[in-house]
C-alpha cells in the first residue's frame, strides 16, 4: 500500500470526501402506496380535527355589523349625497340603532369599515414620511410626502396623503339612556406608539390649508398619543378593511337595543364606498373568520377522500 | 510579407519590431473598468438587469428600494470582474517572472546580463544547459563540434522526447569569439503561429565565410518555452520575440462553447421576456384605465388634472419593474456557481484517476458539463484512445518468409533468431533498415543501458526490436551512426533526412556506408506508400498478402524498402533537394515533390507487424454508451483493415451475421457516387432490421464524398448509428464533426494526439487522453481524462447528473420569481392597478436569496438515481440527450405550477397526489429504476432500446432549419405534477406498458437534417 492509498483510505470516512465523491448519506423517498396513503391519511387527521375547532372558535364570535352611509345622509340630500357631505353647514349627526341577538360579552371591540377604499393604491401608501412623524419639524427631508408636503412653506406634520384624509367619523353609543363606556386606548400597536410616532411631535399645522382632506388633530396632543391617526395611518392591504374604533368594556345582553350617536363626516360619496359599524365579540383566535377553518377542513377532508381512493385502486391493482 | 533580421545590429531593427516583453494579460490597470464592464454587458441578460437597475433609480416608478437590484447586479459584477482580474493578475505575475529573468545576451561585441524583456530582435542570446529559451532563436552556435544540440518541447508540443536542432550549415566551426562578433541578415516570414515549420534564409556578411544563401528550417530554431537538454551551451539570433513568438502567436483564447441547455434556458428566458412584456402591456393599459375613469373619483389620492407628459409612461414602467423579478437575477449566479462545481466533482472523482499515473481527470472548461448528459455521438480516434499506444513489435516477413506465426512473437522465434545468427544478408539489411531508417536518438544512461528517445511510438517498437535481434543502435554522433551487429561495429554517415508526413505516408533516410562508401537509400512506410514503388520486376505478392493477414490480425504493418544509390545521382538530387528546401514559399509541397524523385525502384525488404493493444474495458465502455442511444464514429488515420480489426475486437462492429459493413470505396467521383448510392440503399431497407449496419469510408473517398456528394453523404451519417473512417487527416476528422453537428447532433470528440486537436476543439465537447503522444489533446480539450473506460462515468454519471440538477434549477429559478411576481400582479387587481408592492424591498431580497436561492443549491448533490443503477440500466440516458428534462413543456409546466401555487397556498397535497397517481400507474424509467432501486430486488429488466430508426424526412424544407422544435415532436415532461403531463396519465385506463412512449422515443430521433 502506497502512501496515497493510505491518504485516500482514511479520508474515505470523512464527511469533505464523501461531498467530494457526490456520496453523501441521503434518504430517498419512493412514493410507494403504503406511504402515500399514510401521509394523505396523517394529514386528513391532522387537519379535519384543527379545521373544526378554529371554525368552532370563528363562530363562537359575535358580530353586530350596521350600514351607515346612505341612511346617514337625510331624504332630501341623497340625490347629491356629496354635496351634503361637503357642505359644512348642514349638521351630519346621526342615529342607528343596533339590536343585539345574543349576550356579547366584554370587552366588544368597535369598528369602523370602509369598503371600495384603497389605501394600498400606490399614490397613498408612499405618502407618508416615518422620519417625521417620529422627529416632526425637526425633519425637513419630506419630498415622500406629495402632493399633501407643505403648508406656508413649511412642512405639514404630519405630512402626506394618509395623515391627511384621516377618518373622522364618530361614534357613542347609548343603553336604556345612560351611556355605553368606550375605551379609546390602546387600539393602536404598542411598537408603533413607542417607536413609530414622536412622543414630542405635535401636529401644529394639521389641516390647516386650503385643502381640507379628512379629520383634524388636536394640536395640544404628541403624535404618539393620537392613536386614531396611528390606527389610520397602518395602510390596509385590501380595498375592503376594518379599523378598530374603540372596545365597550361592558356586556350586551341579548334583545338589549344600543342607540349609536354618529357624525357623519367622511366623504366616500364621491367614489361609492360603503361605510359600516362593526361591534364583535372575540375568541382565542380573534375575530370572526371562517377562512381558516374552512381551508383546514377542505384539505383535511380532500386528503381522506384522496386516501381512500388510493387504497382502493392499490388493492384493486395490485401492483 | 517578409521579415529581415540584421544580426547583432544594435540600432536599426529595435523600433521595428517590439521587445521580448511578454504579455498575456487581457486587460491594463486604466482599460480594466471599462473593457471588463463592456465584455460583461454585451450579453443580453445583463443589459435587461442594468436597464432595470437604472429604471428604479426613478423614484415615481420604483416599487422597491433601488438597492435591492443594485446589490445583487454589482455584487455579480463584481465578481466576475474580480475573477478576471485575479486570473488577469496571475498572468502578469507569471509575464513579470519570465520578464525579469536573467539572460546572456551580447550587446556592442560584450556578453552582458540583461533581462529578458530587453531583448531584441537581432540580438544573440547565450543558454546554458537547462535554461528555458526566452524568445524564438536562430541556432548560430552550440557546444557541440557538429553543431547540434538537444531541446525538450514539452511546453510547446506536449511531447516529452528530446528534439535534435542543428546549427545551419553557413555557422558551422564558428568559435566562441567569432560569434560575439558575427554579422549577417535572416530572412523569415512574419510571425505565425505554425510550430513546425519555419522556412527562412541566412545570410552572412562578410568578413564571415561566404556570401551564400543558407535555408534555415524549423530544425535549425530554439523556439520560446523549450528547454536546452544534454547540450554545455547554445546561442541563437532572435528572431521573433515577446508576443510575437511561435508560442505567443498560438496562445488565443478559444471561443466560448454553448451547451445546448444553455441556449435552452436563453431560449425560455427569451419566452418569459415576451410573456412579461405582454403582462406589463396590458395592466399598464389596465391601469391607466382605472385611473382615469376611477381613481380621480377617489379624492384622498388626489391625482393632479393636469399630469406631466410622460403620465402615460409612469404605470406602466412601475408594473414592468414590478414583473421584472421575473427574470431572474439569482439564475445567473446560481447557475455559475453549480457548474463550476460540477467540474469540481470531475476533478475530484476518486473512480476516474488513472492508477498508473496517479493523474486525476480534468475539467478544463468548466461551464459545459450538461452537454455531456446530451452526447449522441462520440467520434473517437483509434490509437492512443482504443488502444494503448505502446507499440510491440510481433511479426515480421522478410522477402517472403513469415516469422512469428505460431509464437505470435516474431523476437522468440527460432527462425529468425537462427537466420540472424547466420547473418543471412536479407534479414541483416532488413534489420538495418529497422534499426537506422528513423529520426530515434539513443542515450547512454550511466548505467550503460541505452535508452531511446523517439518521437514516434513505432519506431521506438522498430528500434528495440532490432536490439533484441542484436542489431543494436548504439549512438548517433552528429551524422555518423553506430550499430552493432553480433559483436561487429558498423558506421554509417546519415547524409539526407526525407521526414515523414501524413501526405507521402513514408519516411526515408540516405546514408553512406562508411566501410565501403556505398549510398543507400532506406525507406519504410504504408504499404501503398511503397508497395507500387517497387523495382519492376520484384514479386510483390507475397508481401500484399502479408500486408493484409497482419492487417486481418489487427496489427500495423510497415514495408521497409531498400535501394543503393549510385554516386553521382544522388548528388545530383542533393542539389535539388537543397534547393527546394531553401524555398520559401511551398516548401513542404517542393520536398515532397523532390523526395518523390528519389523513392522509387525500391527493393522491398519486408514487412513489420505491430500490435498495439486495446486499453482496458473499451469493448464494455463502448457497448454500455452504445445502450445509452450514442452512436459511435471511428476516425482514424490507420488503414482499413487495422481499423476494421480494432473494431471488431472492441465491440464497435458485430461481426457478419448480426452486424453488416458497407464499403464506400473508389477512386473517382463515378466509383464513389456509386458505392454511396449502394450503401445509401441497403441502409434504407435494413434500417428497419435489427441489425448493426455500419459503413467504412477511407479519406479519399470521404474526400470526393464531402465536395460533391455531400448531401448524400449527410443522409448516411443520419442513418447510420456506426461509422469507420481510415486514412482521414486531422482536418477530415474535423469536417465530419462540423458535419455531424450541422444536422443538429451534439458531438463529443475524443483523441489523444496531436492530430485530434482539430476534432476536439470543432466538437461541442473535446475529451483528451492524456496519453503517450503527448498532452497536445489534453490541453485543447474541455475534459482530460487517463483512459478511454473513464468516458463511460464521465457521460452517464456526471454528465447526467448535471443535466438533471441544471434543469431543475434554472427551472426552479423561474418558478419562484414567477410565484412571487403572480401574487404582484394579483394584488395589482384590489390595489387600484397602481403597481403598488405588497411586499418591501428587504423581504423581497431576503425572499430571493435567504428563502429560495441559497437553501436550493442543496441540490446540486441531488442524485435521482444512484450511480450503479444508471451503468446498469444506460438507456436511461435517453431522457437527457433528448432534453426531456427541459425543454418548453417542462418549463410550462412549472409556469403552471407557480400559477397554481398562487392560488393555493396549501398546494403539497395534490401535488403529491398527482406526482403518486404518475408514479404508479404511468411510470417513466427512471421512476421505475428508483422503485427498483428502492425495493432492493432484482432490477426488473428494462428490455433494450432497439437502435432507433432515424428517418430522414423525405422533403427537407428550407424552413425546417430554423426551427429546432421540430426536433422532439413530443417532450414527456417528466415533473409529473406538471398539469399537462398528468391530464395524460389520467386517461389512459390501458395495461401499462412498461415503455409505452417507445415509439415516441423513436419519433423523437426522426429529426431534421440541415440542408447543405
Amino acid at each position: 500500500m502506497t502512501d496515497t492509498d493510505r491518504v485516500r483510505h482514511r479520508d474515505t470516512k470523512t464527511a469533505f470526501y464523501l461531498f467530494t465523491q457526490q456520496k453523501l448519506p441521503a434518504c430517498k423517498p419512493v412514493l410507494t402506496p403504503a406511504w402515500v396513503i399514510t401521509i394523505f391519511l396523517f394529514t386528513g387527521f391532522i387537519f379535519i380535527p384543527l379545521g373544526l375547532v378554529t371554525l368552532r372558535a370563528s363562530r363562537s364570535v359575535i358580530e353586530i355589523v350596521e350600514r351607515y352611509d346612505t341612511e346617514c345622509v337625510p331624504e332630501p340630500f341623497r340625490i347629491d349625497k356629496v354635496s351634503y357631505i361637503q357642505d359644512d353647514s348642514i349638521p351630519k349627526n346621526c342615529s342607528l340603532f343596533l339590536k343585539v341577538h345574543k349576550y356579547m360579552k366584554a370587552p366588544i371591540y368597535i369598528y369602523y369599515q370602509l369598503d371600495n377604499y384603497y389605501q394600498n393604491h400606490r399614490r397613498y401608501v408612499k405618502s407618508r414620511s416615518d422620519q417625521q412623524l417620529l422627529n416632526g419639524q425637526k425633519y425637513q427631508a419630506t419630498s415622500s410626502c406629495q402632493p399633501v408636503e407643505f403648508n406656508n412653506a413649511r412642512p405639514i406634520v404630519p405630512c402626506g396623503l394618509i395623515a391627511w384624509s384621516l377618518f373622522n367619523d364618530t361614534f357613542t353609543f347609548i343603553r336604556e339612556r345612560a351611556e355605553l363606556k368606550v375605551n379609546r386606548k390602546n387600539i393602536a400597536w404598542k411598537s408603533d406608539r413607542d417607536h413609530k410616532f414622536g412622543k414630542n411631535v405635535y401636529p401644529s399645522n394639521f389641516q390647516n390649508g386650503t385643502l381640507i382632506g379628512g379629520g383634524k388633530l388636536n394640536p395640544r396632543i404628541p403624535l404618539s398619543d393620537q392613536e386614531d391617526l396611528i390606527v389610520w395611518m397602518r395602510t390596509s392591504a385590501l380595498p375592503s378593511f376594518r379599523k378598530l374604533y374603540g372596545r365597550i368594556e361592558e356586556d350586551l345582553d341579548a334583545d338589549d337595543v344600543v342607540l349609536v350617536q354618529l357624525m357623519n363626516n367622511y366623504n366616500t360619496y364621491s367614489f361609492g364606498g360603503k361605510k359600516k359599524l362593526v361591534l364583535s365579540t372575540s375568541s382565542w383566535l380573534g375575530g370572526k373568520n371562517d377562512f381558516f377553518g374552512l381551508a383546514c377542513v377542505f384539505v383535511g377532508s380532500s386528503s381522506l377522500i384522496l386516501a381512500i381512493v388510493f387504497m382502493l385502486l392499490h388493492l384493486k391493482f395490485q401492483r | 510579407m517578409k521579415r529581415f533580421v540584421y544580426i547583432n545590429d544594435d540600432e536599426s531593427s529595435q523600433e521595428l519590431y517590439c521587445d521580448n516583453r511578454i504579455s498575456n494579460r487581457k486587460y491594463t490597470v486604466l482599460n480594466f473598468l471599462p473593457k471588463n464592464l463592456w465584455e460583461q454587458f454585451s450579453r443580453f441578460m445583463n443589459q435587461y438587469f442594468l436597464l432595470i437597475a437604472c429604471l428604479q433609480l426613478w423614484s415615481l416608478i420604483t416599487p422597491v428600494n433601488p438597492a435591492s437590484t443594485w446589490g445583487p447586479l454589482i455584487f455579480i459584477f463584481a465578481v466576475s470582474a474580480s475573477k478576471e482580474a485575479w486570473d488577469d493578475y496571475n498572468r502578469y505575475l507569471s509575464d513579470k517572472k519570465a520578464n525579469e529573468k536573467h539572460i546572456w545576451v551580447v550587446r556592442q561585441g560584450i556578453r552582458k546580463h540583461i533581462q529578458a524583456q530587453d531583448i531584441h530582435v537581432g540580438n544573440i542570446v547565450w543558454l546554458r544547459e537547462n535554461d528555458e529559451v526566452p524568445c524564438d532563436l536562430v541556432l548560430i552556435g552550440t557546444s557541440d563540434t557538429q553543431g547540434l544540440c538537444y531541446v525538450e518541447t514539452a511546453a510547446l508540443d506536449g511531447e516529452t522526447d528530446l528534439k535534435t536542432r542543428v546549427i545551419p550549415s553557413a555557422c558551422m566551426g564558428m568559435d566562441f569569439e567569432l560569434l560575439h562578433k558575427i554579422k549577417g541578415v535572416i530572412e523569415c516570414p512574419n510571425p505565425d503561429k505554425d510550430i513546425r515549420r519555419f522556412d527562412a534564409n541566412l545570410r552572412l556578411f562578410p568578413p564571415f565565410i561566404d556570401n551564400d544563401l543558407c535555408p534555415l528550417t524549423i530544425k535549425n530554431t530554439l523556439l520560446q518555452s523549450c528547454y536546452l537538454r544534454n547540450t554545455e551551451w547554445a546561442c541563437g539570433v532572435a528572431v521573433y520575440t515577446g508576443n510575437e513568438t511561435k508560442l505567443g502567436m498560438s496562445r488565443g483564447i478559444p471561443e466560448p462553447k454553448l451547451t445546448a441547455m444553455d441556449a435552452m434556458i436563453d431560449k425560455l428566458t427569451g419566452a418569459i421576456f415576451v410573456f412579461q412584456i405582454v403582462v406589463v402591456m396590458v395592466l399598464g393599459i389596465a391601469g391607466n384605465v382605472w385611473k382615469d375613469t376611477e381613481a380621480r373619483k377617489q379624492w384622498y389620492v388626489l391625482y393632479p388634472i393636469e399630469g406631466p407628459w410622460y403620465e402615460l409612461l409612469v404605470i406602466p414602467l412601475r408594473f414592468e419593474l414590478l414583473c421584472s423579478i421575473m427574470i431572474p437575477i439569482s439564475i445567473k449566479v446560481s447557475l455559475d456557481l453549480v457548474k463550476s462545481l460540477y467540474a469540481k466533482f470531475i476533478d475530484w472523482d476518486s473512480e476516474m484517476i488513472d492508477q498508473d499515473t496517479g493523474i486525476p481527470s480534468h475539467a478544463t472548461n468548466t461551464a459545459i458539463s450538461e452537454d455531456l448528459g446530451q452526447v449522441e455521438y462520440i467520434l473517437t480516434d483509434k490509437t492512443g484512445t482504443l488502444t494503448e499506444n505502446r507499440m510491440i513489435f510481433r511479426r515480421c516477413c522478410i522477402s517472403g518468409i513469415f516469422y512469428g506465426n505460431e509464437s505470435g512473437d516474431a523476437l522468440k522465434d527460432v527462425k529468425l533468431l537462427n537466420a540472424v545468427a547466420g547473418s543471412s544478408p536479407d534479414v541483416v539489411r532488413f534489420l538495418t533498415v529497422m534499426a537506422i531508417c528513423n529520426t530515434v536518438i539513443p542515450i547512454k544512461s550511466k548505467t550503460g543501458a541505452i535508452l531511446y528517445k523517439a518521437q514516434s511510438q513505432d519506431e521506438d517498437a522498430l528500434v528495440n526490436a532490432a536490439a533484441r535481434l542484436h542489431m543494436v543502435y548504439v549512438n548517433k554522433n552528429a551524422n555518423i551512426l553506430e550499430i552493432r551487429f553480433n559483436g561487429s561495429v558498423i558506421q554509417y554517415e546519415v547524409l539526407e533526412t526525407l521526414e515523414f508526413t501524413s501526405d507521402r505516408k513514408r519516411m526515408s533516410v540516405v546514408v553512406k556506408d562508411c566501410q565501403n562508401g556505398k549510398i543507400v537509400l532506406l525507406s519504410k512506410g504504408a504499404d501503398e506508400a511503397i508497395l507500387p514503388y517497387a523495382y519492376a520486376g520484384q514479386q510483390t505478392r507475397a508481401l500484399v498478402e502479408a500486408v493484409e493477414q497482419y492487417a486481418q490480425l489487427g496489427l500495423r504493418t510497415l514495408c521497409l524498402a531498400w535501394r543503393e544509390l549510385k554516386e553521382d545521382e544522388y548528388q545530383e538530387w542533393s542539389l535539388m533537394f537543397k534547393e527546394a528546401s531553401s524555398t520559401l514559399v511551398d516548401r513542404e509541397w517542393r520536398i515532397a515533390e523532390v523526395c518523390q524523385r528519389l523513392e522509387h525502384d525500391f527493393e522491398v525488404l519486408g514487412v513489420t507487424a505491430i500490435e498495439d493493444r486495446l486499453q482496458d474495458g473499451v469493448p464494455e465502455t463502448i457497448e454500455t454508451l452504445r445502450k445509452a442511444g450514442i452512436n459511435f464514429w471511428m476516425l482514424t488515420g490507420d488503414k482499413q483493415n487495422t481499423a476494421i480489426q480494432i473494431a471488431l475486437s472492441c465491440n464497435f462492429i458485430s461481426p457478419e451475421p448480426k452486424g453488416q459493413l458497407l464499403l464506400i470505396d473508389g477512386k473517382t467521383e463515378g466509383e464513389v457516387c456509386r458505392s454511396l448510392e449502394r450503401v445509401l440503399l441497403t441502409m434504407r431497407i435494413t434500417s428497419s432490421e435489427p441489425k448493426d449496419v455500419a459503413f467504412v469510408v477511407d479519406g479519399w473517398a470521404l474526400e470526393i464524398a464531402l465536395k460533391h456528394y455531400r448531401k448524400a453523404f449527410t443522409e448516411l451519417a443520419i442513418l447510420s448509428r456506426t461509422a469507420i473512417c481510415c486514412r482521414v487527416t486531422p482536418s477530415q476528422k474535423a469536417q465530419l464533426v462540423e458535419l455531424l453537428k450541422s444536422c443538429d447532433y451534439r458531438t463529443l470528440a475524443i483523441g489523444d494526439g496531436g492530430n485530434d486537436v482539430r476534432m476536439i476543439q470543432q466538437a461541442d465537447i473535446g475529451v483528451g487522453i492524456s496519453g503517450r503522444e503527448g498532452l497536445q489533446a489534453a490541453r485543447a480539450a474541455d475534459y482530460s481524462i487517463g483512459k478511454f473506460r473513464f468516458l463511460k462515468r464521465l457521460i452517464l454519471v456526471h454528465g447526467r447528473y448535471s443535466y438533471n440538477r441544471t434543469a431543475f434549477l434554472s427551472q426552479y429559478s423561474f418558478y419562484k420569481s414567477l410565484v412571487i411576481c403572480f401574487i404582484q400582479i394579483f394584488f395589482s387587481f384590489i390595489s387600484g392597478v397602481s403597481g403598488t408592492s405588497l411586499f418591501n424591498s428587504v423581504s423581497l431580497m431576503a425572499y430571493n436569496v435567504f428563502y429560495t436561492s441559497v437553501p436550493v443549491l442543496v441540490s446540486v448533490l441531488d442524485k435521482d438515481l444512484s450511480e450503479g443503477t444508471v451503468m446498469q440500466h444506460p438507456q436511461i440516458l435517453v431522457y437527457c440527450q433528448a432534453g426531456r428534462l427541459l425543454n418548453p413543456s417542462t418549463f410550462a409546466g412549472w409556469f403552471g405550477r407557480s400559477l397554481f401555487h398562487l392560488i393555493v397556498a396549501a398546494g403539497m397535497g395534490p401535488v403529491l397526489a398527482l406526482k403518486y397517481f404518475r408514479y404508479t400507474y404511468r411510470p417513466s424509467k427512471i421512476n421505475a429504476l428508483q422503485q427498483a432501486e428502492r425495493m432492493g430486488g432484482p432490477i426488473l429488466s428494462l428490455g433494450n432500446i432497439e437502435p432507433q430508426p432515424r428517418l430522414m424526412e423525405k422533403e427537407v424544407s428550407p424552413l425546417s432549419i430554423t426551427q429546432p422544435k421540430n426536433r422532439n415532436p413530443v417532450y414527456e415532461p417528466l415533473l409529473s405534477d406538471s398539469p399537462n403531463s398528468t391530464r395524460r396519465s389520467f386517461g389512459s385506463g390501458a395495461p401499462f406498458d412498461f415503455f409505452q412512449s417507445q415509439s415516441r422515443l423513436s419519433s423523437s430521433y426522426s429529426r431534421n437534417c440541415k440542408d447543405n
